[in-house]
């Protein structure tokens, strides 16, 4: 069984049919070629594979393709060369914040979320709303004072 | 390790490639989702592969019937044992004991039995509910208990033959299910306990861990006429070279590994892992075959060895340490993998870094049947310090002595005997466990409920010395380095490229270090035991050693002044105001404007063959502090402060040194509290995903993590360098057991979940004695 959808997807319309059963992670890698984003738990609780929804960060893994119809996708790709994408790649950068590299795109997504929602950036904050996203090769304090930064340049109450 | 250089020429120099934090070299590309994993390659024809899984962890195979799966659309083949006819189809580090798929018998529920290769993954996942296989149950030997039973059921019945690389020397005779023995005494154990004014003993147990490497192991296999193409996610691509070639009977330049990054390692890609089932599908399929782990997969195909353990230790009235004696048992699963050479560390290990009269130790791998085990990061250090060093402070307590005095007491000075025979220490741990210590405040005043811990040892690193390199410095003064190191994330690549810059006089940013492809990248035995900047490190320095020694050659004609005289500069050499660039020299050496210098690099074991007993090539420092507290009431264990020394001898790059650090100290606190793989007495694994296997998140990490970096330039790696990465995980749990017991409530079993600690503490409450302490 498939379905018509259409979306925009790293700002360009999408429209076609896709099978009803597939999940967008699929969709995404396979169909688009956008291998930025990544498979490993496969159950929503590691984030390597998320992606944006409308701006929300969603596990791509869970989540059906047909279920985008109608709605913005963003990708690391659709992100890349953006300012908010090079400050980040700036700030992880400088702490070293991306080892074996499974993780980052994930990481930047769902800090993208955090600076448009306007978390307040303290470590606690931070970390609470980072939960879902995992690595298991920083010890997660390079990230969290990566993302801090960020936060502070393009979350809500950063200099304009 | 034997220098293969002469003396070297080193000129006079402006600049500095090492020792500072340089940018990740594939930092960039990671970030903008662009870096290759295996899972983003889609050579053309590429068939997508499922593995069909024993259910049963113990049965003997009646009947595979894949008839029904192989006429359904998009199905191209379907793999099974009668497929192996042709093969000598065992593979196994250790012990060739494990086919390709399982014939006749399964021995862990988990165990590949079929593979479907088809057009789409969806028809390969629909293929395998299509193959019907007929089990006849056999009786479980499901944990070390029950392995160890008399009449136990057996998990192998055939004779052991040896695997392809152990390095353990001979092996001994299978005894029931244990696969493996390794034990030593030194002195007169019986004296040293007889004449001891405290003796602390008690039983231990360890739970299995899986290393989780986010990236599940993937393979891509194209089985071809003259050769076999792979693509993997493998950590020694030259040992899966070789034991592919072993068992499908082709030479090893017809095999052809090829390393993408990595998404993660730290053991769980060490061996041969996926590679054989890929090759042998695709073999019969005569298309590429991707094979992907899923999570539950990964978790059957390599784990970490649990571990029962007993320990005792003498120490006289003055709190000199006497005796200690270990016995161990550490459960491999239903395959060796490489267990005996975890049981070999862990016996290595079980001393702890002290001076002792009288020591023995007994190590036994033993199979079961559960998944098997094999490498985790800074294993058997991490099986037995937190065991050793919670005695050492139960001993201290006893006798009402300082934890860090009865340290500065009893352990091992730098040139002291770690092991008969072997590498004497090459580290100043005393200094070590007195930085650790210091940064979690060991001397301000304590708080109700909570616990300050330090703990010190000692991993034999290195594993086998066996590494070449090779440089290249092209006409446009650009630098390639080709090195077998696998970048997994610890930063691999950045340090390979400081290390040649620093002996070139290259601009950093005119490095590049490439992916291994063994048709290309010259032979490195593996990246593991933290050997990579010591050993694969040395051969590129000697690599581009030989390029500069060229360089200057034809830079002293150029410049018309002896080499003595020539200054290198980034990117140039000097001879007072005349300057040659490389790029110049280069192609002014070939006279037409291209042309390369290359430059071959290599290490290799001194005298001896480089075997385990002669090692290790160094001693990985195993030091770090914590701060814990403990919540009464819910036996909610948090840990507030951690401390990390990495004795480096030289950092190449201290930023990643200490990311290095942080990571294994998450993965410790992981090891430490929560992290624990279950099974039913029937030898199922309960928690197969990461919805009730937990690792740590961002809300696990401690208030403050500090790591102190130690460089003495004592290390045998280039520059002084030796390894660093794996040493803080077998030390944290350690720390974190031993600050828990300063908190009132010592523990034998990891992990630390709140149920266990609040049970303990019920248990103090009642005045119970716990078992065997």
């Amino acid at each position: 069984m498939t379905e018509q959808i259409s979306a925009v997807i790293n700002g360009k319309p999408f429209e076609g049919r896709v099978a009803a059963n597939e999940l967008l992670l699929d969709f995404l890698r396979e169909e688009l070629g956008l291998t930025g984003v990544k498979q490993s738990c496969e159950v929503e609780v590691c984030g390597t594979c998320t992606v944006l929804v409308d701006g929300a960060p969603v596990s791509s893994c869970c989540f059906l393709t047909c279920d985008i119809d109608g709605r913005r996708v963003e990708t690391i790709e659709g992100l890349a060369g953006t300012a908010f994408h090079r400050s980040a790649v700036e700030a992880f950068m400088r702490h070293a914040a991306v080892q074996c590299g499974f993780c980052s795109a994930g990481m930047i997504l769902t800090a993208k979320s955090l600076a448009d929602r306007g978390i307040d950036p303290s470590p606690d904050q931070i970390s609470r709303a980072m939960s879902g996203n995992l690595c298991r090769c920083t010890g997660y304090r390079s990230i969290l004072d990566a993302v801090t930064e960020i936060l502070r340049e393009f979350g809500e109450g950063a200099p304009a | 390790m034997s220098a293969d250089d002469t003396a070297p020429r080193q000129p006079e120099r402006s600049f500095g490639a090492i020792g500072r934090t340089v940018e990740r070299a594939d930092g960039r590309v990671k970030l903008a989702g662009q870096a290759e994993f295996t899972s983003d390659i889609r050579p053309p024809g590429m068939l997508c592969g499922a593995v069909l899984r024993s259910p049963v962890a113990h049965a003997r195979v009646l009947t595979v019937d894949a008839s029904a799966a192989e006429k359904l659309d998009g199905v191209v083949a379907v793999l099974t044992a009668s497929d192996l006819a042709d093969l000598d189809p065992f593979y196994g580090h250790a012990l060739r004991d494990r086919p390709i798929v399982a014939i006749d018998r399964v021995r862990f529920a988990g165990e590949p039995v079929a593979v479907v290769a088809a057009e789409s993954q969806a028809a390969a996942d629909l293929a395998l509910t299509r193959i019907d296989v007929e089990y006849d149950a056999l009786p479980v030997a499901a944990s070390l208990d029950a392995a160890l039973a008399p009449g136990a059921p057996l998990v192998h019945e055939e004779p052991a033959r040896p695997g392809s690389a152990h390095g353990l020397g001979r092996l001994p005779d299978r005894d029931g299910n244990i696969c493996y023995h390794y034990g030593f005494e030194r002195g007169d154990l019986e004296r040293a306990f007889d004449g001891a004014a405290v003796v602390v003993a008690g039983e231990y147990t360890f739970p299995a861990v899986y290393q989780y490497s986010m990236e599940t192991h993937t393979t891509i296999a194209d089985y071809r006429a003259d050769e076999i193409i792979l693509w993997s996610s493998c950590q020694h691509p030259f040992l899966v070279r070789q034991e592919i070639a072993a068992l499908f009977g082709y030479p090893l330049d017809r095999v052809q590994v090829i390393v993408p990054f990595l998404g993660g390692g730290f053991g769980s890609k060490s061996y041969t892992k996926m590679e054989p089932i890929a090759v042998a599908v695709s073999r019969k399929a005569g298309r590429p075959v991707r094979i992907r782990n899923g999570v539950d997969e990964s978790m059957v195909t390599t784990r970490r060895h649990n571990m029962r353990c007993r320990m005792r230790t003498a120490a006289s009235a003055d709190g000199t340490l006497l005796g200690r004696a270990v016995d161990l048992w550490l459960d491999t699963g239903a395959y060796a993998d490489n267990g005996p050479r975890v049981t070999a560390t862990a016996g290595d290990a079980a001393p702890g870094p002290y001076r002792w009269q009288a020591v023995r130790v007994s190590a036994d791998c033993v199979y079961t049947n559960t998944g098997p085990a094999g490498s985790y990061r800074a294993f058997g250090a991490t099986h037995l310090q937190w065991i050793g060093e919670s005695q050492v402070d139960e001993v201290a307590r006893r006798l009402s002595l300082d934890r860090l005095d009865i340290r500065r007491r009893n352990l091992l000075r730098p040139g002291e005997e770690v092991r008969p025979g072997g590498k004497p220490l090459d580290a100043d741990l005393v200094g070590d466990v007195e930085k650790a210590a210091a940064a979690i405040g060991w001397h301000q005043p304590r708080t109700t409920g909570r616990g300050r811990g330090v703990s010190v040892g000692l991993l034999a690193a290195g594993a086998h010395p066996v590494s070449t390199a090779t440089v290249r410095l092209g006409a446009d003064g650009g630098v390639t380095v080709l090195v077998g190191t696998t970048e997994a994330g610890q930063g691999a690549r950045t340090v390979m490229a400081q290390i040649a810059a620093e002996v070139l006089g290259a601009p950093i940013d005119r490095v590049v270090v490439r992916g291994t492809d063994t048709r290309y990248t010259p032979y490195d035995r593996s990246t593991g035991a933290s050997r990579s900047t010591t050993i694969a490190g040395l051969a590129v320095q000697r690599a581009a050693q030989a390029v500069l020694d060229d360089l200057i050659e034809t830079a002293s004609v150029l410049l018309e002044a002896p080499p003595g005289l020539l200054r290198l500069e980034e990117g140039a050499i000097r001879s007072g105001s005349r300057s040659v660039t490389h790029s110049e020299v280069v192609r002014t050496r070939f006279g037409f404007d291209g042309g390369e210098l290359v430059g071959h690099g290599r290490v290799q074991p001194e005298g001896g063959t480089g075997s385990y007993a002669e090692g290790p090539v160094f001693w990985e420092v195993c030091v770090a502090g914590a701060e814990v507290e403990v919540d009464q009431e819910t036996g909610v264990v948090r840990v507030l402060r951690t401390a990390s020394v990495a004795d480096v001898g030289r950092a190449i790059n201290p930023q990643l040194v200490a990311r290095q650090d942080e990571g294994a100290t998450l993965q410790g606190i992981g090891n430490a509290l929560f992290e624990e793989m279950r099974y039913t007495p029937d030898g199922l694994l309960l928690n197969d995903t990461l919805l009730d296997y937990r690792i740590p998140s961002f809300e696990d990490m401690p208030t403050t993590m500090a790591c102190t970096i130690v460089e003495n330039a004592d290390g045998p790696g280039p520059f002084g360098a030796k390894g660093c990465g794996e040493g803080v995980l077998a030390a944290i749990p350690a720390a974190i057991v031993n600050a828990l017991a300063d908190a009132g409530v010592p523990m034998n079993v990891l992990p630390l979940t709140p149920e266990r600690v609040w049970r303990r503490i019920q248990e103090l409450r009642r005045g119970t004695k716990q078992e065997g302490t």
